[in-house]
This record gives C-alpha cells, structure tokens and sequence, in this order.
C-alpha cells in the first residue's frame, strides 16, 4: 500500500515537475545564447494563462476535436505513471510493461493526429501527415532499443529491467551503446525538438506538432501543452531509467526515498543541459532529412538487437 | 446438445436459403436470408464455445462417396475457427437486413451468400480430406459469385476471373499436399493422415504444397495479387466475411494441415523460418501499399494482407520454437496467432461494413470524395473509430493485445541454432512494430480524410445516416473488439484447449501462480499487461480533468476557422489520401515504385500556369512481376500448342507416330 502511495506521489511529481523541466530547457538555452531568458516558471505561468482564458472553436469542430486534448492529456499522464523516477519497484507500473507505454504514448499521438486534420485546414492536415510519416519510423526504433535491454533482463518490465541493471555489475556492452545512442535520437524527435522540429516556432512551413495543435485555445490548448512537457520529463526520466538507473531507491524508506530524489534530479539536469547544448549547436535538418535521421536510429536500434544475440547471449 | 449437433445445426440453417430460394417471394427473400444467417452465426459460435469447453465430438454423415462417407468432426482447433466464423456471420447478417434494402437481384445473394457461409463452416469441421475439399471449393466458388455479382463492370469480371483462378490454384497446391499424406496414410481420412509416418522429404514435400496453397488464398506476399482486386468489388457484406473470416479459413487449412496433420513434432526449423520470413513480408508491404491507396475498400483490402502477416508471424515464431522443443513459448506464439485471428475478423468486418456505409450513403468508394462524415453518420463514424483504433494495435482495444502477445513470443525466444536463424526472430520483432507504427498512420489518414474535416464533394455533404439494422450490425463488432482488448483474461483460457491439442502443453499451468487476473504470459516479472487497470487510470483521469476544467460547463465560443487571413477557404485545400501519404511514398519510394506525373499547362505565357494536374499511379508489384509473366508464359505456350493443332495431316501422323515410338520405349 506504501509502495502504491509512492508511486502515485511520484507520477504526480512527474506531472507537476514537467513544466519546470521545459522551463529549464529554455533558460539553458537563453543562456547559452547570450539572452536572460523568462525564468523556469514561465511554463508554469503561460499554463496558468491558458486555463483561465476562454476556448474559442472552430464553427464545425467535431466531438473529436474536443475530446482528443483530454485523451491527448490522460494518456501521456498514464505512461508517465508507470515510470519508475525515483522507486525502481512500483506496483502500478505492472499495469503496462513497456511495449504498452509506447502505445500508450501512440494512442496520445493518433488522437493529436486526429484532432489535427478535424478543422479541416491545410496546416492541420500537414502536421498531422508529417507528424504520423515520423513516429512510423520512430515508434518502431524506439521499441527496437528497448528490446534490446528487454533482451538482457529477459523482461519487458520497466521494475525489472531497472533492476537487472543494478544488479549486474558494469560492464561496457556495445549493444547498450547502440540502443542509447538510437533512443537519444528518438527521444529528440518524438519531443519534436531540434533538428527535427522546432517547439518554438509558429506558422513556419516546417513545423510539425505546433501545426497540429494551431486551432486549440484555452484549456485545450493548455492540456496539449502541458501533455507535450510531460512526455519530455518521461522521456529523460526513461532514458535515465533504462542507461543510468544508479541511484535509484530500491526500497520505500524515506532517506533513500530524498537520495533518490537528490540523484534523480541531478542527472535530470545534466541530460536537460545535454538536450540544450545540442538545440543551440545544431540547425533544424530539412524535413526529407528526418527519414534518414530516423531510419540511421532504427538501423543503430536494431544492430544493437543483432549484436546483443550474436555477441553478448552467452555472457 | 453437445458442440457437433450445434454445427450441424449451424451448416443446416445456412444451406436453407440458397435451397429455399426459388419457392420464396422477392418481398421475403432478403429477411428471411439474413434471419437464417444470423441463426447459423449464432448456432456455430454456440458450437465453437461447446467445442471448446468440451472434448471432440466426431461422427460420419450419410453423405458423399459411397466408399467413403462424408467424416466430421468439432475439435478444439475446429470449434475456435466456428466461433471466429460465428461471430463474424451474425452481425453480417444483422447489417445485411439493411444494407441489402433497395437491392433488386437479392436471389443471387440468397444462394450463394448462405452458401459461402456453409462452405466454411464444413471446412472447419471437416474431418477427411474429400470433405475438406469439397467445402474448400463451395467456398471458393460461391464466393466468385459475390466478387462478380455487379458483373456489368468488366473490371469485375476480370478480378473475378483472376480470383478464381488463383483459388484454384491454390486448390491444386492443396489437393497436392494431401495427396502426399494420403499416400503415406493410406486413407482420406484425416485420423490415417494424423498417423502416416513420412519421410523428412516427403514432409516438407506436403509442407511447401500447403504452405503455398493455403497462402496463396490468404493472400500472402507474394502471392496476393488477386486480393486487392476481389475485395472491394464485391457487396460490402460479403466483403466483410471475406476479409474478416474467409482468409481466416485459409489460416485454419494452414494449420489444419501442418500443425495437426503433418504434426508439430515433425516440424523442420526452415519451416518456421519461411512462415516467419513470409510473414514479415506480408506484414510490412501489406501496410505500406494500403498507405498508398484511395479507394476506401481496396485500402481495407491491402490491410488484409498485413494483419495476414502478423498472424504468420506469431505462427512462424510459433513453428520455430516447437522445432527447437521450447512447447511453451511456441504455445504462446500460437496464442498470439489465434488472438490475432479472431480480433482481426471483428475489427477488419466492422471497418468493411463501415466502407459499405458509407459507399450506401455517398455512392462512392473513393476517400477524394469524402469528408466531414463525422458530423452526418455520427453512428457509423464511432463505431469505426473503434475499428480504426483497434487495427492500429493501440490500447485499451484488442489488437493490442495479440500483437503484444506476439512481441512477447518473439523477446522471449531463447538462442536457436545458427546465428542467422537467430537473427531473423528481431528481425520479424522489428517488421512487426514497423507494420503497427505504418498502420496508425494508414488509419489516422482514412478517419482524418473519410470523417474529419470539410466535405469533398456533394454527395459527402448531404450524406444521411445509415438505418438502424446497419448501425447494430457494426455496434456488435464494436463492441466485441472492447471486450476482447480489455478482457483477454477471460478469452484466452478459452483458447487454451488449441495449443492443448496441437502441442499437448496448456499455457495456463504456466501461469499457475499468478493467476489471470493480469495478462501475464509465463510470469508476471517478465512481463504483463492489465487493461482494465489502464482503462481504468485513463477514465479516472480524463474525468478529473473534465471536472477540474469545466466550471460550469466552461466557456466556449465558436468562430471561423484560422486560415491565414485569405477568406477563401476550400475543401480542396485540404490534405487529401494522396497528399497524407506522400511523405512516405517518397521514403519507400524504392519498394513502391510510384509513378508521379506533374503536368502544368501554360497556354499563354511560360511564367503564366492555368491548370497544374498531379497524377500518381501505385501498381502492384506481384501483377507486375509476377502474374504478369506467369500469364505471358502461358499464353506463349498456348500458342505454340495452338500451331501444332493447326499443322498439316503430316505433321499429325508424325506425332502420332512419335508417341507410338515413346509408348514402345517406355512400356517394353
């Protein structure tokens, strides 16, 4: 029962740390570019803005439009849920392995898809077309390099694939190598960040996810947003969970509980600053570059796969 | 009442129609077809949960040879096909009542509907070879019928003519195989067949004739090339019983007669291999044409071939384990496989009655023209978003659930053999996640083009709500594809006694101790899957939200749509089937081989465009590098046979006495 309280305490830290996450980004990367930047708390106040204003929608917005910021919402909330951050076992996180945690984050994507082409406009339609075309080729790498620690712990739950990390002492696999490097690269395009997609431009013809979401105002558009800064915080948390998982509370005890919390956000920070310098030294790739972008972290994903049955079984 | 009585039951009610036809008047005729349907659907579903609850129940009907009687039989495997046959054939028929109201020439329909039906269920429970074939061949050509029914098109007539040739094509292959086990059984019946001892040789002699056979009437790659063809013009009912459980029948052939009859024990690891290989073909191509298609039918159509594929997959890991003795893990390779079959029948026939309703209420098969059907048919619309959902293997619907099962089949299998064997299980891990992402995307273009957004064309505008018989026809469905994604606990123990028949292991004393409250194959550490829990997390959620958000029902203003200051806005500007899948016909433009034409008129000026036409062609690979030949070869050596009939009284005499000579020579 403790456990479970844990748990729910820490999705819910996830889900509120998420817009300071996001904010950090930014600051770094003001930072790093010579401006003062707004403050980590901008996130915060811009979705503090958009759940007091009112939704204006689009004459014939159907049911589908106004439902999917909801699904859009929960379901990332609910894949953010059963990653472990701090206490590696988590009952709840029994509910979806891993290979469900990737749906769930899909099911997120169809509807925001969906809600994209629902105005009917070109720029809808675009984002929702460029936005599918990516993750075709994301989805599949990203699962590809998780098997490939799945393969190692003989297990696709996130418990006990942490756990199996711990336990068996360092040692460089390459295949390892392989699967961080492609998730690293998905982890970019599925935040739709720099090189893939830039969070922070509008009306450009290359954006992707902001021209899904162009007709949202309001609560909706709050909901859109905050859901996109959790799916970052689950992403880094993951990339830390499944490659860097040292430091991670083994038991529910509250000292190990503020260790883990101390660890967590430390390597959080390191990873945020990492995903920074990179958005400040590279250019956006041009959109017919980002299948190869993706296919090289699919090819990566799956030599890795390759490498761990023909090299490292036997160890 | 035990499970064969049902079935008999079930094969009676759907032979009378078609026997009844001629004494019945036009105003009864379509009532009373799909009231016999829906009773056959109900008795055979009946029949499949008897069967497998029960143990086998065989008898011998008076009927056929009169040296050999007509042999059946209702087993585990037999009886899960009856329910997947079932539980399709009753909400048809349900839809049928209505979709069939204004249809003139319903006596075609009242025989060879019904027949078809009858066709499969006595495959399934067929229990000798002469049989089998004999409820293989109704099937197939009773359903040329329904793929040549509007026959006043000639490209009806040719898809026909293509889909009967390759039925029996894939007749013969599967004639051949049983030939070979007849010959070492000795008799037709399947009992002497499930004992022959055959030589490694002779084995995989049956095994490539069945593979081949039952493949090429699944619709595998390569093989597929009547398929995209014979679906869509058919009624829309009977394409949704011919993509949702005729392939399905041809699934069951295949393991019919290799798992049973030829015996798992005896299976050859490249056996596996090929199936695997096969799959992964199927799974990733079928996908990647149905992206490129336009017409809504023919889209479902190539689908049919992916979700083909992943079955093989599942079946190909299935067949690879059991040839390196882990039974278990193979067990749950063909877990995976039948769950994939019986969610693949209910969402694949929702979204086909869902293509007819819309082709009942636009007149038009082609997605160009549609749009905004979200807000006329919001019925139809629902229901196949739960269809869309649930092929793009997302949860909490059900194909997630068996292509997670075939994910896990896949990471769990141990070192096997070679290096290369070993590579290619990731390897089909790796096509099958490609298919699932490439299929949301497929779906996210048809609900956004089909439902979403403006009107394309007139008749998208005024289209009207389909009745009320049409709309329970794919609520049923709808629903099963809910039950059976958030309650697999339940189904699966069911589905037990198949893997208990065919490799004599249960997969529920695996998971003894943990009981099946969570999906959790082998063991709860390895992996496990709760989907009422997520559902249930995601309500709990998503309520909260809402209520958080929606003070007093929240603030709300409509307003024009943002479209960049310019107010002419049309439909038109939209993203359309073709442009949606650009992106990707670009990145796979080395598998698809499209042919874009950009024609721009200039009349007056070179600086001055009038018109600019964008035309793009996907052809088939397979009728281009395979039938096409194949056809070429023939009609080339028809000739020449042709000149030898033609040729002087000589040159008769000479082959005559050639023949004499070649008879002397072999017979002295």
């Amino acid at each position: 029962m403790k456990a479970v309280l844990f748990q729910l305490l820490q999705a819910l830290l996830l889900v509120v740390l998420a817009p300071l996450a996001a904010g950090f980004v930014a600051t770094c990367k003001a930072r790093l570019q010579n401006r003062r930047g707004a403050g980590l708390l901008q996130p915060w106040r811009n979705l503090r803005k958009l759940f007091g204003k009112e939704v204006v929608l689009a004459a014939h917005a159907s049911w589908i439009f106004r439902v999917a910021p909801y699904v859009v919402f929960t379901a990332t909330v609910m894949a953010a849920s059963v990653v472990p951050a701090l206490l590696v076992s988590t009952p709840l996180s029994l509910t979806a392995d891993v290979i469900a945690l990737v749906a769930l984050l899909a099911l997120a994507r169809f509807f925001l898809a969906l809600a994209g082409m629902d105005i009917g406009t070109a720029f809808g339609g675009m984002g929702a077309s460029r936005e599918m075309t990516f993750s075709a080729l994301a989805e599949p790498a990203m699962l590809m390099s998780v098997f490939v620690l799945s393969l190692g712990a003989h297990s696709t739950n996130l418990t006990t694939m942490i756990s199996h990390t711990l336990d068996t002492p360092l040692v460089l696999q390459p295949s390892i190598a392989f699967a961080l490097v492609a998730m690293l690269m998905i982890a970019l395009a599925e935040n739709g960040r720099i090189p893939v997609d830039n969070p922070t431009t509008h009306l450009e013809l290359t954006m992707v996810h902001e021209a899904m979401i162009l007709e949202y105002s309001g609560r909706h558009l709050a909901l859109m947003e905050w859901a996109a800064m959790i799916k970052l915080l689950l992403f880094a948390t993951l990339i830390l969970d499944l490659f860097f998982p040292w430091g991670m509370a083994t038991d529910a005890g509250l000292m190990a509980m503020l260790l883990a919390l101390l660890c967590w956000l430390l390597k959080l920070a390191v990873l945020l600053l990492l995903l920074a310098v990179c958005e400040t030294s590279l250019a956006k790739l041009r959109l017919f570059e980002v299948p190869e972008f993706l296919s090289t972290a699919f090819v990566l994903a799956f030599l890795g796969l390759l490498i761990h049955y023909m090299l490292e079984v036997s160890l | 009442m035990n499970s064969m009585t049902l079935a008999l039951a079930a094969c009676a009610a759907a032979l009378l129609p078609s026997v009844l036809m001629p004494l019945t008047p036009q105003s009864l005729r379509r009532a009373l077809m799909c009231m016999m349907l829906f009773s056959s659907g109900v008795l055979a579903m009946a029949a499949g949960v008897l069967g497998l609850v029960q143990p086998d129940v065989a008898t011998t009907l008076p009927l056929g040879l009169p040296w050999l009687p007509m042999h059946v039989r209702v087993d585990a495997l037999g009886a899960f096909f009856l329910l997947v046959i079932g539980s399709l054939t009753a909400p048809v028929a349900i839809y049928s009542q209505g979709y069939l109201r204004h249809e003139p020439r319903i006596g075609v329909l009242m025989i060879f509907l019904p027949l078809f039906v009858l066709g499969m269920l006595g495959v399934v429970i067929a229990d000798d070879a002469f049989s089998f074939m004999l409820f293989w061949e109704l099937m197939s050509v009773s359903s040329w019928f329904l793929v040549t029914f509007e026959h006043t098109r000639a490209e009806n007539r040719k898809a026909g003519f293509i889909y009967l040739l390759m039925a029996h094509l894939a007749g013969l292959l599967i004639l051949g195989s049983f030939a070979v086990l007849y010959a070492a059984g000795g008799a037709f019946t399947f009992a002497a067949m499930r004992s022959a001892e055959l030589s490694p040789l002779w084995a995989s002699v049956a095994f490539l004739l069945a593979a081949f056979g039952f493949g090429t009437k699944a619709g595998v790659m390569p093989m597929h090339g009547w398929l995209p063809d014979a679906h869509p013009v058919a009624p829309s009912n009977a394409s949704a019983l011919m993509s949702g459980i005729m392939l399905k029948v041809a699934v069951f052939g295949f393991i019919r007669v290799i798992w049973d009859l030829l015996g798992s024990g005896d299976f050859q690891w490249w056996w596996g291999a090929l199936v695997l290989a096969a799959g992964s073909s199927s799974a990733v191509s079928g996908v990647l044409f149905a992206l490129q298609q336009h017409n809504l039918k023919r889209l479902l159509a190539y689908h049919s071939i992916e979700n083909i594929g992943i079955i093989l997959i599942g079946l190909g890991l299935a067949m690879l384990l059991a040839a390196f003795a882990h039974p278990l893990l193979a067990a749950l390779g063909l877990i995976a496989a039948l769950y994939h079959t019986i969610n693949h029948a209910q969402f694949k026939g929702l979204l086909f009655m869902g293509a007819g309703a819309v082709l009942h209420s636009t007149g038009s098969r082609d997605m160009e023209s549609m749009g905004a059907l979200i807000h006329r048919m919001p019925v139809t619309a629902a229901c196949f978003l739960v269809a869309c959902i649930s092929i793009s293997a997302l949860p909490p619907f059900n194909g997630f659930v068996s292509e997670w099962l075939t994910f896990q089949t896949a990471l769990m299998a141990p070192q096997l053999g070679g290096a290369m064997l070993t590579a290619i299980v990731p390897f089909s891990a790796a096509m099958l996640a490609l298919a699932g992402a490439l299929a949301a995307t497929c779906f996210v273009k048809v609900f956004g083009v089909v439902f979403l957004g403006h009107a394309r064309s007139e008749a998208a505008a005024n289209a009207h709500e389909v009745d009320a018989w049409m709309k329970l026809g794919m609520i049923i469905p709808a629903i099963f594809c809910a039950l059976l994604g958030l309650l697999p606990v339940v189904f699966i123990p069911l589905l037990d006694a198949v893997p208990v028949a065919l490799l004599h292991i249960s997969l529920a004393d695996a998971v003894h101790g943990q009981g099946w409250l969570w999906l959790a194959p082998i063991d709860a550490s390895h992996a496990s899957y709760s989907a009422p829990l997520a559902l249930a997390g995601m309500l709990l959620l998503g309520g909260l939200a809402w209520w958080w958000l929606h003070p007093a029902g929240g603030r709300i203003r409509k307003g024009p749509m943002w479209s960049c200051g310019n107010p002419h806005v049309h439909a038109r500007m939209q993203y359309n089937a073709t442009s949606f899948s650009q992106p990707l016909r670009r990145i796979f433009q080395g598998v698809l081989q499209a042919d874009e034409h950009v024609h721009t008129e200039r009349p007056v000026h070179a600086l001055l465009t009038r018109h600019v036409r964008h035309a793009v062609h996907v052809g088939d690979p397979a009728v281009k590098w395979l039938y096409q030949p194949l056809g070429a070869l023939t009609l080339k050596l028809a000739r020449h046979l042709h000149q030898a009939h033609q040729s002087s009284i000589h040159a008769w005499l000479g082959w005559t006495f050639a023949t004499i000579l070649l008879l002397l020579a072999v017979f002295t």
